[in-house]
């Protein structure tokens, strides 16, 4: 009975939801400010239905009625109650209603709030949303659908919504096969939503950008009011790859945090051309410049946020098999495909009017080179996209399956990664409209010869390795460049205003949050670069079989094996075994860790490592394989994994930096909008 | 200093000695076949390969049982002398080419490895020709005024007042 309450729900909000579309296209185009008021409150309405259909899944999950397939496939009755309830983004078709539903909220917070000011706008973001929740809702009605239940029918069961035939009837099965074990851990949890409120949170930024278009205001309005809809994005998007990358450190057990699987890139491709997005609008804000080009990147985003839902949730990509026999998957690149050749078809329409205001003066200007910057996120996008899509092609013309992995990634992105670092320190010492080599030798000489010097004292103590060094100096010189431009605005301001030096540095950071939660940003960026250098360069393994009281020595470690203990856990469906081993550094003894395997009752391992872990580098010890019986001896895998701490500690600081970049105070669509840049010639009418 | 120099010392040693290590126990695969290669040889060969069955796992670290006996195969031909090209091409033979991190470098595949680098050189080309045609009708204005230097916007301004201030300072 629920079951069919949730799908009749889930059904009527699809009719409003394209009802909405079209009562906003028709009515914008008739003038008829009564249907695009009625288009409005149905876009409002989708919000409480599709909560409504969410809670039905909810209610089904938390209440074991395994009758209905989704339920059976992502909960089990040992599960507690927070995990059950957070198996809605645990399977596919769960994970597209909360798509929605996230959708549906964003877009009544944006609808509901400025409605009034943003009216030119907003009967098109409407439309834009409508189409992209309609899609998403059609999948989940026709294909996806959470609330198919079981039937048993002359003896077999089949999966239907509704009774197959008036002689079946709803089979229950008496337990769920419970969510993998891999994705109960804590950062799994909410990684997921991490991930989908970044992809959908870039959703709104495309629907304004779309309504500019087709209303053809030309100016960076639709930026200004989508500013902070962009910076949560990220900020979303970003947090959920940081937590997919620690998951994957301390569960997946293979001693790293991303290894380049087209799922992660998946993620990261959207995140590529956001992080271009958010430096290019800066051009066009400024400088009037680049607004073919920001349409192009938020539509690109738009693109890879729908392909990397669909291939996070799916892995289709697996085999051109896979992709031919899932059901969603021809539609979702038809989707993909259609609505952006009509995207690119608004703008090529518009192109003559979205003209640069002003004219790029000087190859080392800030516009240069933030145009730079964008070529070079780019251009890992490239490497990203063709990766991911190239095995398909290849099985595709020749039948051959190949594999595009790490070393294939990293050494194509690795010399566009130490570009950005370049440019993340130069960029903002250079001034907009116009800088010369001098003007930027005098802001930069002195942080890189702090550069030059910190990288002297690497080379005689720690490496000597080029590449290392490289990265070492470019992250050195990001820092003391970043460092001292902060410093320097702090100094002015002190003297300026005779203030504390601290309190000097407080306003001044507040006052331009934008510009100074960047700084942090970047600076993280530099830590994380560090964590990212030592443990692709410096990262050592070994593998041993030890014997009681044996040890194996490791980059200055010393593990010695302990013993080795396995019990069951009947209620967690779990067979533990622990290792203890005893670490010590040179003859200091530091403690013991416990390397554990569990190995779940559906026959799912899972190996949990055992981390020492300092700002200098981690153990990671991780328990292979032991003797069932004797538990004299066991194997062990050991990595040393230096530096890798700053990765986690300038992933903080970056969540940090851009929450304080991204926190709401004035809204960014109600400051005194740039002045008009006289350059001369060209000027289109923007104030139309 | 003295801590660290001795630190140093006992690491070049430590380095000297794993050195020594390594190309005896290569000296002894090769010529000693009986002996058994340890797992970190193993490893290192399984670190190259994917596993066949599973999706984006490389084989030294793939926990199903298939692999633990795909990594034994390994010690076992190692021991027999093969070298590491050999057991890759043997895996490749077996598996076919996506066994490798890497598609070989054959045909069609080369597309992976020339198509990035084309399009982003073709990027740079587009960036740079659009820089020429941009700063074209600079030429008649091209007098430096300082004032040119600073954004428009309240935020430059008031950063270029602060630039003024440091100048004067100095």
């Amino acid at each position: 009975m629920l079951a069919e309450f949730g799908y009749g729900i889930l059904l009527v909000s699809f009719i409003v939801t394209l009802y909405s579309g079209f009562a906003a296209v028709i009515g914008v185009r008739n003038k008829s400010a009564s249907l695009v008021e009625s288009a409005r409150r149905a876009q409002l309405l989708t919000f409480p239905l599709i909560s409504i259909a969410a809670g039905t899944l909810i209610y089904l999950l938390v209440n074991n009625h395994f009758e209905v397939s989704f339920v059976y496939e992502v909960t089990s009755r040992s599960m507690p109650t927070y995990l059950k309830v957070t198996a809605w983004w645990g399977g596919q078709a769960g994970s597209m209603v909360f798509w929605a539903w996230l959708l549906a909220v964003f877009t009544s917070a944006v609808t509901i709030r400025k409605w009034e000011r943003d009216i030119e706008f907003l009967p098109w973001v409407i439309v834009v949303s409508s189409v992209t929740l309609a899609f998403f809702l059609g999948m989940v009605v026709v294909f996806e659908n959470p609330f198919t239940r079981y039937w048993s029918m002359n003896g077999s069961v089949v999966t239907s919504m509704f009774a197959p035939s008036s002689a079946a009837t709803v089979f229950t099965p008496q337990d769920g096969q419970g969510l993998n074990p891999l994705l109960r851990h804590p950062g799994m949890v909410i990684h997921p939503p991490m991930l989908y409120l970044g992809f959908v949170s870039f959703v709104i930024p495309y629907a304004f950008a779309m309504a500019a278009l087709i209303t053809g205001r030309n100016d960076d309005r639709w930026i200004r009011i989508t500013r902070r809809w962009a910076l949560w994005a990220w900020l979303f998007l970003s947090l959920g790859l940081v937590l997919g990358g620690r998951w994957a450190y301390d569960v997946l057990g293979w001693g790293g945090y991303w290894g380049w699987d087209p799922v992660e890139i998946a993620a990261f491709m959207p995140w590529l051309t956001g992080t271009a997005f958010l430096h290019s609008v800066m051009i066009q804000e400024k400088r009037g410049m680049l607004k073919q080009w920001n349409m192009i990147l938020i539509i690109l985003t738009y693109a890879l946020v729908i392909f990397g839902t669909f291939l996070t949730r799916s892995g289709v990509l697996s085999s051109v098999h896979a992709f031919a026999n899932s059901p969603i998957g021809p539609w979702f690149m038809t989707f993909v495909f259609l609505t952006l050749i009509a995207s690119i078809a608004l703008v090529i329409k518009r192109w003559p009017d979205l003209r640069g205001e002003t004219e790029m003066k000087s190859l080392l200007s800030r516009e240069a080179l933030f145009l730079l910057n964008n070529l070079l996120f780019l251009g890992v996008l490239v490497i990203c996209f063709w990766g991911v899509i190239y095995p398909l092609i290849s099985e595709l013309f020749t039948g051959q399956k190949v594999t595009v992995g790490p070393p294939y990634y990293e050494r194509a992105t690795g010399p566009l990664f130490a570009g950005l670092l370049f440019l993340m320190a130069v960029a903002p010492l250079s001034a907009w409209g116009h800088s010369t080599l001098q003007t930027l030798g005098r802001a930069i000489w002195k942080s890189a010869a702090i550069a030059v010097a910190a990288t002297v004292a690497i080379f005689f103590t720690y490496t000597q390795n080029v590449y290392a060094l490289i990265g070492f100096f470019l992250v050195a010189l990001v820092l003391s460049a970043t460092t001292h431009e902060i410093l320097r605005g702090a100094m002015a301001r002190q003297k300026a205003q005779s203030e504390n030096f601290f309190i000097a540095l407080g306003r001044l950071m507040g006052r331009n949050r934008r510009r100074y939660g960047g700084y942090i940003i970047h600076i993280s960026m530099a830590l994380m670069a560090i964590g990212i250098l030592g443990i692709e360069i410096f990262q050592v393994q070994t593998q041993g079989q030890l014997s009681a009281g044996e040890s194996l020595d490791i980059g200055g470690y010393r593990v010695e094996y302990r013993e080795v203990a396995q019990w069951d856990n009947v209620p967690q469906e779990v067979n533990y075994t622990r290792a203890v081993v005893g670490v010590y550094r040179g003859d200091k003894y530091l403690g013991e860790l416990y390397p554990r395997k569990d190995m779940y009752f559906s026959g799912q391992p899972m190996s949990i490592p055992g981390q020492y872990s300092t700002l200098r580098d981690d153990l990671y010890v991780l328990l292979v394989d032991w003797e069932p019986i004797s538990s004299t001896s066991a194997t062990f895998k050991i990595y040393v994994n230096p530096l890798v701490n700053w990765l986690w500690i300038g992933a903080v600081t970056f969540l940090l930096g851009l929450a304080f970049a991204a926190w709401p105070d004035r809204d960014p669509a109600d400051e005194p909008v740039r002045r008009k840049v006289h350059a001369g010639n060209r000027q289109t009418s923007a104030a139309d | 200093m003295k801590q660290l120099l001795k630190n140093r010392t006992l690491r070049v040693t430590f380095y000297a000695f794993l050195l020594a290590a390594l190309m005896l126990v290569t000296f002894t695969t090769v010529f000693a076949q009986d002996t058994t290669p340890t797992d970190d040889e193993v490893n290192a060969i399984a670190k190259q390969l994917y596993c066949p069955v599973c999706e984006n796992t490389p084989l030294d670290v793939c926990p199903t049982e298939a692999c633990h006996q795909w990594r034994e195969l390994i010690r076992q031909q190692l021991a027999e002398g093969k070298t590491e090209e050999e057991i890759k091409q043997y895996f490749v033979d077996n598996y076919g080419a996506r066994v490798l991190s890497e598609p070989p470098r054959t045909g069609l595949n080369w597309l992976v490895y020339i198509l990035p680098p084309v399009l982003i050189l073709a990027g740079a080309f587009i960036l740079f020709r659009s820089f020429r045609e941009w700063s074209k009708p600079k030429a008649v204005e091209s007098g430096e005024g300082p004032e040119e230097e600073a954004g428009t916007s309240s935020d430059d301004e008031y950063i270029a007042r602060l630039e003024q201030e440091l100048k004067n300072r100095k």
